[in-house]
């Protein structure tokens, strides 16, 4: 599924890197602490974060995470919205929690082994 | 003979430019053409080393050093070193500031991810006289 639909399917809202919407979404990562995403989200994963500022955009083009999502309303800095248009990586937002928004993702199916 | 050999400039405490070295060796990387398994391999260490100068070294550099058959990345600063480099490089360790660990580092992380992913590491440290990281890929390895 691409970011585009998941954006259309749960409601989020693109707020930065819209240059990256056709990216392909595989799977999907809950983290707050950088180094534990780099180590342990897969390829194409959505990340679900509280993080907002800049270096979540390295983060997401070294671990090569298909968008991020900001999580309980969070807004993300201006100079991390420069930085994810520049590299074209998604900043999504919602108001929902980490937990409640992967819950419908992962209801959804959206990073389950097609059955 | 070396393909390719780059030295890059790192800032201690500039949190804007943090990552930056990391994204342009991931690009030529990739643009050589290497095995995306190994570039994601070498990007986690240069960011976690990266990182690490910011964070808690000095001024320092990074050197890119690429060969057909290896990679090797050599990470130096001028900072205030490492105390005891076993315990450093146990998981969860971390001197970081709350500040940082506020924005997400400071996991005690780092070192332990770098030992994961480079075929080899060496840390050559000193209270006082600067960290070095050698971190070593070999190219087709198992990992
Ligand atoms: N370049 C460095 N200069 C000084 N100390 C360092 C350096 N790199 C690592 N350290 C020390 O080793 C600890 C562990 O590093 P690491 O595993 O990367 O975890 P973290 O960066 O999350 O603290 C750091 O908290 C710090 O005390
Ligand atoms: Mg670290």
């Amino acid at each position: 599924m691409k970011v585009e639909e998941i954006i259309q399917r749960f409601g989020l809202v693109p707020v930065a890197g819209k240059g990256g919407l056709d990216r392909e979404v595989q799977g999907g990562y809950c983290g707050d602490l950088l180094s534990d995403v780099m180590a342990n989200a897969g390829d194409g994963a959505l990340w679900l974060t509280i993080q907002s500022h800049k270096n979540i955009v390295g983060v997401s083009v070294l671990r090569e995470v298909a968008a991020v999502v900001l999580v309980n309303g969070r807004e993300p800095d201006e100079d991390t919205k420069a930085k994810a248009d520049e590299e074209g990586i998604p900043i999504l937002t919602t108001g929902m929690s980490a937990f409640e928004t992967a819950g419908l993702l992962y209801k959804a199916g959206v990073g389950r082994t097609q059955e | 003979m070396p393909l390719l050999e780059r030295r890059f400039t790192i800032k201690a405490n500039d949190f804007v430019k943090a990552g930056e070295v990391s994204i342009e060796v991931q690009g030529i990387l990739k643009k050589i053409g290497f095995d995306p398994t190994l570039v994601r391999r070498v990007s986690i260490c240069a960011y976690e080393a990266e990182m690490n100068v910011v964070m808690h070294g000095g001024d320092g550099e990074m050197m890119l050093h690429v060969e057909p058959e290896e990679i090797d990345l050599v990470c130096s600063d001028q900072g205030g070193g490492i105390e005891d480099i076993e315990l450093a490089l146990l998981p969860g360790y971390s001197t970081a500031r709350p500040e940082h660990q506020e924005m997400g580092f400071g996991a005690g992380m780092g070192l332990p991810n770098i030992k994961k992913n480079a075929s080899s590491l060496d840390v050559y440290s000193r209270k006082g006289e600067g960290t070095r990281l050698i971190m070593k890929f070999e190219v087709g390895d198992e990992h």
